[in-house]
């Protein structure tokens, strides 16, 4: 039941949203308690708003009653930022999903932040555009989770990721006010504050409008699948096919693990007794492609690759990229849970860093599937277990924690694309001395934010998140409760 | 009303386990789309059943409802990538609740399945409510009702009343033999249904005929029954149990090379006795031999050489609305886009989203009308945009519900069974030859 202060909050809402557009009973709360990671935590009411005054509402309310508040998109965050960590109100954003506005002729678009990448990509698509960033989850995360999180995606290589391609931003302010940061053009005058909001993850306002801008759709383009004896020779390869001067717009990676799973779920056609295969897709003019491509082709052979398959056809590619698309979710195939870590290193430094991962989750007794955006030197391992082994998920968590010190060690950092949420706050003492993340809470200050607004993410600091985190974090070690 | 789920049959903790909760089920999910709700999505309502069955919630009527307001289409299975057989984990669950017993379910869950269990599971008695219906529609009242006199009925029953089937066909009650042509290729039998043939006679007929014309002898075995899909839906799985064990034998008894049905719901049930059966030690083996001589119609008459008899025009647009349980639950796309392809004249428009459940779900749209209409609204939207004027489907209950939705759009389009456009077109060719 709720207490009396939280009455109060649910009955303003009421008022300002509508009575449908607020959920409270407790059986509801269990819906909005996970995103896409292990983390848990519920929320006491969850608050669906259908503009931004709607939001800003949401914000004033919260703020009034001292009751924390969090925005959420669709929830496939895999850093727990999507989460109420120390309950409060959650804000989601999914009602605002229209493209406001698609101006092929400047190539931008405007849209609400609960838009779906896909329906964006579609959108531009129509017109002989592209919205390049594409995470693997594009068919259901938010443009506005993709904001918080400074998305990437397998092309992310060649065209960068999110922050290059928001060119303003409307957003409500832990305060409530509604403001605009850049504008239309890339460079707006006076301090990028555009920038320094896009990968805040929520902390610092929420997103309401977004300008992106468009680019045209290349001429031509070739998808190569090369495969090799092992991680590591793969590995070699990446750094091989850059260093002859080309910039694929995608280089990933997927070990035999995830070829395996991918065969048993979509029968793509990987080859199933390969360590490792690179995907990997050049484009551009119609002739410099073919250069490009033949540089690849001979960089992986010289490397030990046992053959490159190129695509034919435009349906041999779109079904190469189908199942690395799905190649995360199809791990759930084989395993009970798994724990999907995101790291980056330096692309060279690759070969010696996948043999780490390989040594470490030997040792702890866990198997493990890598998947990644290899050109970034952006991993993913994805480490394998069953929560109903005792112990098994603290010994994950353990795991976890040593892989993202080997990626610091290697000169990389604790997350490539999928943010720091709630989940690897206490990593960023790794990489930031105690000055720099005053600096960063001053920031937040800055912003305007209060301790509850979308606490407990990011920053190691903060009262009643240590806490409440570790809590958490035994009471699922206790229970059968720990999903992914 | 509240408790935990009972009985033998709990959802199975290892398909639950299998959800990465990637929310990559719900851009297909009809109900999500339609609220934007986690609880209303697959990934939150299998959430919610690992936590009852967890014992960390419990089953409320509240939390009862979001599972409730699945349309068990399934399509959230074809979009998983993690092979979350989300269709079974929901049977389970829904039986699981039922098995608390009368006092502490939801009311509206048994008069459900009290309905299916003394009207579907008993030919005599749907017989006679059907009658009614028939008398109903061709007394003329029926017409009066929906022209002159709509506006006596109050809003909810003139929305009930908009459901409601055009009964003016003799019904199909043949049993036995139903047809042996000349050069004899196969046995197979027919499952003639519990409202199938009373709903849609010429469905049956059609599909006797070009099973015919591709060489099957076609029998109806006389003691079969209603297969028991809507009982498993509703979670009345002693039901359906007994109703799969009367099939099973009525149909081995005919000694056929195949079983076909003509109701994608059907035949996706049929296939799935095995599992219904599983615990049962003396039919668990019987059921798993009967389920995979199970074909659906489509996927039948696709693998063989149906081209052969000679096909006939049959001239227009055609738009396809895939049957859920085809396609999600039998992963069967290509045998009616195959059949109606080869047809000549007929131009295949598809829409936008062909697999996304129409909102018929068997009693689905008696028992959740407002989302039901919510959801058939989009798709009559999606069909208007084809220009087709013929809707193409698999499944009596679809067709019921596009009827129903074709009247309420005032849309100019006609709604037949793929079997009956082939069987339409090998006519067509017949007639051509004199
Ligand atoms: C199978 C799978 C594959 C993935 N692949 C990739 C990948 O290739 N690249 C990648 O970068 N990520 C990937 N992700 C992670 C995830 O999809 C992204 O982080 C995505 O941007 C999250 O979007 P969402 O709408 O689900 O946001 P949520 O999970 O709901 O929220 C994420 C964060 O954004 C904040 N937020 C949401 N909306 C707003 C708003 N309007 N204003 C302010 N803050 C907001 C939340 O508070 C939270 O901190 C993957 C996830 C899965 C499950
Ligand atoms: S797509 Fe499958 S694994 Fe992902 S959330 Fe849905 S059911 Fe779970
Ligand atoms: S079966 Fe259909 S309605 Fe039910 S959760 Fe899956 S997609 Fe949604």
């Amino acid at each position: 039941m709720l207490t009396n202060a939280l009455a109060t909050v649910v009955r303003e809402l009421q008022s300002a949203l509508g009575k449908r557009h607020v959920l409270w009973a407790p059986e509801d709360m269990l819906g909005y308690e996970y995103d896409a990671t292990i983390d848990r935590a519920r929320p006491d009411a969850v608050a669906f708003p259908a503009n931004a005054e709607e939001v800003a509402a949401v914000v004033r309310i919260t703020r009034r009653h001292d009751v924390p508040v969090v925005p959420r998109g669709s929830g496939t965050g895999l850093a727990g930022g999507a989460l109420a960590a120390r309950g409060g109100v959650l804000c989601v954003l999914t009602r605002m999903n229209r493209i406001l506005e698609l101006d092929p002729a400047n190539r931008v678009a405007v849209v609400e932040p609960g838009v779906i990448n896909l329906a964006l990509q579609d959108a531009a698509a129509a017109h002989g555009l592209l919205y390049a960033p594409d995470p693997s989850s594009q068919r259901i995360c938010t443009l506005g989770g993709n904001i918080a999180t400074n998305a990437g995606g397998p092309h992310t290589l060649a065209h960068g990721s999110t922050v290059n391609h928001v060119l303003g931003l409307e957003v409500v302010l832990p305060d409530g006010r509604i403001t605009w940061l850049g504008g239309r053009q890339l460079d707006a005058p006076g301090p990028d504050l555009r920038g320094l909001f896009v990968g805040s993850e929520g902390t610092l306002g929420i997103v309401t409008k977004i300008c992106v801008r468009l680019v045209p759709v290349q001429a031509a383009v070739r998808t190569m699948l090369a495969d090799f004896e092992s991680v590591e020779a793969a590995s070699e390869a990446v750094s091989a096919v850059i260093r002859r001067g080309v910039i694929p717009v995608a280089l990933e990676m997927m070990d035999h693990e995830i070829i395996a799973a991918v065969e048993h779920v979509l029968h793509i056609g990987y080859p199933l007794d390969a360590g490792a295969v690179l995907l990997i897709e050049v484009e551009g003019l119609r002739e410099s492609v073919e250069a490009d491509a033949a540089q690849v082709v001979a960089a992986c052979r010289e490397q030990g690759a046992r053959e490159v398959r190129v695509a034919e056809s435009e349906a041999e590619r779109a079904r190469l990229w189908e199942g690395r698309k799905a190649g995360i979710g199809a791990i759930g195939t084989v395993t009970p849970n798994f724990y999907l870590l995101d790291g980056v290193v330096p692309r060279t430094r690759l070969p010696e860093v996948m043999r780490g991962v390989a040594e470490l989750t030997a040792r702890y007794g866990f198997r493990v599937a890598n998947i990644f955006h290899a050109g970034d030197g952006n991993l993913h391992p994805n480490i394998m277990f069953d929560e109903l082994q005792p112990g098994a998920t603290a010994k994950v968590l353990e795991l976890g924690g040593e892989i993202m010190r080997l990626c610091v060690d290697a000169g990389g950092s604790i997350t490539g694309e999928h943010g720091v949420g709630q989940e690897k706050r206490s990593y960023m003492e790794w990489i930031f001395g105690p000055e720099d993340l005053r600096a960063m809470e001053r920031v937040r200050l800055g912003f305007g934010a209060s301790e509850l607004f979308n606490p407990c993410k990011i920053l190691p600091t903060g009262h009643g998140c240590g806490q409440a985190h570790a809590a958490d974090a035994r009471r699922h070690l206790a229970t059968p409760g720990v999903y992914l | 009303m509240s408790g935990g789920f009972r009985g033998p049959d709990l959802p199975a903790l290892a398909d639950l386990q299998n959800c990465i909760h990637c929310g990559f089920c719900l851009p297909v999910c009809p109900t999500y789309i339609a609220t934007g709700q986690e609880l209303e999505s697959p990934r939150g309502r299998l959430h919610l059943v690992r936590a009852v069955l967890d014992g960390k919630a419990e089953a409320t009527d509240r939390l009862l409802s979001h599972l409730d307001l699945c349309l068990q289409c399934r399509a959230c299975e074809s979009a998983c990538p993690s092979q979350v057989p989300y269709g079974r984990i929901m049977e389970d669950a829904r039986a699981a609740t039922m098995a608390r017993g009368a006092r502490d379910r939801p009311r509206a869950w048994t008069l459900r399945a009290l309905a299916l269990r003394y009207v579907l599971a008993r030919p005599r008695v749907l017989r006679s409510v059907l009658a009614l219906a028939r008398l109903y529609t061709r007394s003329g009242l029926q017409r009066l009702v929906r022209g002159p006199l709509a506006r006596a009925l109050p809003a909810p029953l003139r929305a009930l009343e908009a459901q409601a089937p055009v009964l003016d066909r003799a019904p199909f009650r043949r049993s036995g033999v139903l047809a042996r042509p000349q050069a004899m290729r196969a046995r197979v039998a027919l499952l003639t249904g519990c409202v199938h043939g009373e709903l849609y006679p010429q469905m049956h007929e059609a599909t006797v005929s070009v099973l015919t014309r591709l060489g099957c002898e076609v029998v109806a075995p006389p003691a079969q029954v209603c297969c028991g899909a809507l009982h498993t839906h509703a979670g009345d799985a002693e039901t359906a149990r007994a109703l799969a064990r009367r099939n099973i034998a009525a149909f081995e008894a005919a000694g056929v090379d195949a079983v076909i049905v003509n109701a994608a719901g059907c035949s996706a049930a049929m296939k799935e006795y095995g599992r219904l059966l599983r615990s049962d030690a003396r039919w668990a083996l019987r059921a798993e031999r009967f389920a995979s001589g199970v074909r659906d119609v489509l996927e039948y008459v696709a693998a063989q050489d149906f081209a052969a008899p000679g096909l006939g025009a049959v001239p227009g647009d055609v738009t396809l609305q895939d049957a859920c349980h085809l396609a999600h639950a039998q992963r069967i796309r290509s045998a009616p886009r195959a059949i109606l392809g080869a047809i000549p004249g007929l131009r295949l428009r598809e829409m936008q989203t062909p697999d996304r459940c129409c909102g018929a779900a068997g009693l689905y749209a008696l028992v959740q009308g407002e989302m039901s209409r919510t959801v058939l609204a989009s798709k009559m939207a999606e069909i208007a945009a084809t220009g087709a004027h013929l809707i193409a489907t698999a499944n009596p209950g679809c067709t019921l519900q596009l009827e129903a939705g074709v009247r309420r759009s005032g849309l100019d389009a006609g709604v037949r069974h793929v079997i009956e456009l082939l069987d339409e077109s090998y006519r067509a060719a017949a007639a051509a030859r004199g």
